[in-house]
């Protein structure tokens, strides 16, 4: 598909970019995704990867042993992963917060040690002889049908719910938000586009492995979204934009630090949760010591003196009215 | 051959229950799930390994330092990841647990690299069969020392004053800080014993299967927190029976299907317990605060 666009942009970008930008707008989609999720509706989730596997699996199987074409098994493969979606989803009907988080990676987990143990995904050998049919204009344009819908979803009256059940879940429901129902639904939406990326990187990759889906995968996403700003579409672009391909870019200047990126991703994600929570570009009201240092330069020494007496800088945890830069 | 099968399942099992009174004790005073705990475990492995075969030290001296260690490491990590977001949102310090975890993990395998060491206990160690059932001298000394440490803990956490103040400060933060309680060094010390704990679990399960790796944390982690929730994520002595209760579980479900399903197990069961069953076994059902 769009083979012509294709030709045009082989035509001024070389092949290692061209990789690259290839990866980078399926990380985006995954990312953009699970900020949804993350970001507006609050829900920590640590098996994003696993609506990718899902995808990425239902794709590469439709087009190996079905013969399945390009557009219909991408579909599939969202539709397929959303069906996941749906049953994890409605675990948080009942879990709240660290509870729900873990649910999540056992989800994640269990989907990998399935996928290792088919016969038919070629388990630990893993699943060959995709045909490359993912281009760089297909992903472009499927990272931007990603970032429009979200974008329009999170302005919607949908989303301001979203974020209401983010911000104090207890007040949406009396609110008269059905909580329930949404999360459910971010989960599924999110799960569908993860599908979607996951059938992208199918089609680019040519050969699939459970390990290419395990915990620190969503871990990696998670990063993504974090530095990137927990509720900012365009931080999650940014984010994914940037991690990925920093390591890329560090393989050819300083290959040692490249390995180890995952020491960085670690230090980066308590830094930035203790400086600014919000990430980037992040949009909830918490605030993490760099904003409350910031707030006490500008309102100078005489309410610095009044919130100095804590021991600690006290981040507010929700609402926090008034109290930081606008 | 089913009852050869239970006594591995309670080998391991104990193993998962030191771990698991880590994951409780912190919920117990933070309401977090430490995320590194599964890291501080794997360091405890390596401390141990290192003291036994690099210094040279006898076995229940390197345990012990081990042991101290860890709970360093442990306090470390309190200090620098959750003491600072200490009022920030939940979701907040969960992923700052989880960039701790990650961190500590790579820099051991930055140091240690990544292949697997071998752990040879420097005790001799004699196989032994008990009416029927093999087993050896190293199984039974993990279990003695599991038992020994479980009733220590409840000793500790019953009959001292720290104990005492450690259930405060579960309860009730504020108002335990109002009673005169310190409580950071109540939450550090916390931190320290379950690490401590973790690190006994380590040294032992390294020399159970003679091998020593910088990721050997990431499974027995997350299992060691399947049997704190099993037992009731908050509850000493539901933890103790949440570990020896997976690892005869998952013996059971190796039987049953086969050894690659072995962690799915775990994971079914943590999903069905936190479906239908969030308080776990012993733990008491609790509205959440608003």
């Amino acid at each position: 598909m769009l083979d012509w666009a294709d030709g045009l942009l082989r035509g001024f970008i070389n092949p290692y970019y061209y990789g690259i930008l290839v990866t980078i707008g399926i990380n985006i989609i995954l990312a953009l995704s699970l900020n949804l999720v993350t970001g507006f509706t609050g829900q920590l989730h640590l098996g994003h990867a696993a609506f990718m596997a899902i995808g990425a699996y239902t794709a590469g199987l439709l087009a190996t042993k079905a013969g399945v074409s390009f557009a219909p098994a991408v579909l599939a493969a969202g539709l397929a992963a959303a069906v996941a979606g749906v049953i994890v989803g409605l675990p948080t009907l009942r879990l709240r917060g660290d509870y729900l988080a873990i649910a999540t990676l056992g989800f994640g987990e269990i989907v990998r040690i399935t996928l290792l143990n088919l016969d038919i995904t070629g388990g630990p050998f893993g699943l060959r002889g995709i045909p490359r049919q993912t281009n760089l204009p297909i992903v472009i344009l499927a990272a931007l049908f990603t970032f429009l819908v979200l974008r329009s979803l999170v302005h919607s009256r949908m989303g301001r719910a979203l974020i209401a059940i983010r911000e104090d879940e207890v007040a949406a429901q009396t609110m008269g938000i059905d909580t329930a129902r949404l999360k459910v639904a971010s989960f599924t939406l999110a799960a569908f586009f993860a599908g979607i990326a996951g059938a992208l990187f199918a089609y680019w990759f040519r050969y699939l492995n459970p390990s290419s889906f395990g915990f620190m995968v969503s871990i990696e996403l998670l990063a993504m979204v974090v530095f990137g700003g927990l509720g900012n579409l365009l931080g999650s672009v940014v984010g994914a934009g940037v991690m990925t391909y920093l390591p890329e870019f560090l393989r050819t200047v300083a290959p040692a630090i490249a390995e180890r990126r995952l020491v960085f991703y670690g230090a980066l994600l308590v830094i930035v949760m203790i400086l600014r929570p919000n990430g980037l570009l992040g949009t909830s009201s918490e605030q993490g010591w760099l904003e409350i240092w910031l707030a006490r330069r500008r309102s100078g020494p005489q309410a610095a003196r009044g919130v100095a007496t804590g021991e600690t800088p006290p981040p507010a945890s929700t609402g926090g009215a008034g109290r930081g830069p606008a | 051959m089913f009852a050869q099968q239970l006594i591995n399942g309670l080998v391991t099992g104990s193993t998962y229950a030191l771990i698991a009174l880590g994951y409780t004790m912190v919920y117990g005073v933070l309401q977090l799930i430490n995320f590194a705990h599964g890291e501080i475990y794997m360091v405890g492995a390596f401390a141990g390994l290192l003291l036994v075969t690099v210094a040279q030290l006898p076995f229940p001296v390197a345990l012990l330092l081990a042991m101290g260690i860890t709970a360093l490491l442990g306090v470390t990590i309190e200090f620098l990841a959750y003491r600072p977001l200490r009022r920030s949102s939940r979701l907040s310090v969960l992923i700052s647990a989880i960039g701790m975890s990650i961190f500590v993990q790579n820099v051991a395998l930055w140091i240690w690299g990544p292949s697997t060491r071998s752990f040879r206990p420097p005790f001799p160690v004699t196989p032994l069969s008990l009416g029927g059932l093999r087993t050896n001298t190293l199984e039974l000394l993990t279990l003695a020392l599991a038992l020994l440490m479980m009733v220590g803990l409840h000793l500790l956490v019953t009959r001292t004053k720290l104990g005492k103040a450690m259930r405060a400060v579960a309860q009730d933060r504020e108002t335990a800080a109002l009673m005169g309680i310190n409580v950071n060094r109540t939450i550090a010390f916390t931190f320290a014993i379950g690490s401590s704990l973790a690190a006994a679990a380590g040294v032992m399960v390294g020399m159970l299967f003679n091998a020593v790796v910088p990721n050997m944390g990431v499974m027995p982690g997350l299992k060691g927190f399947v049997a704190a929730v099993l037992g009731g994520i908050g509850h000493i002595p539901g933890a103790m029976l949440g570990g020896l209760l997976l690892g005869m579980a998952e013996v059971l479900g190796v039987a049953l299907l086969s050894s690659q399903w072995r962690d799915a197990v775990a994971f079914a069961i943590l999903i069905v317990v936190l479906l239908y069953r969030p308080s776990g076994l012993l733990g008491r059902r609790t509205q959440e605060k608003v």
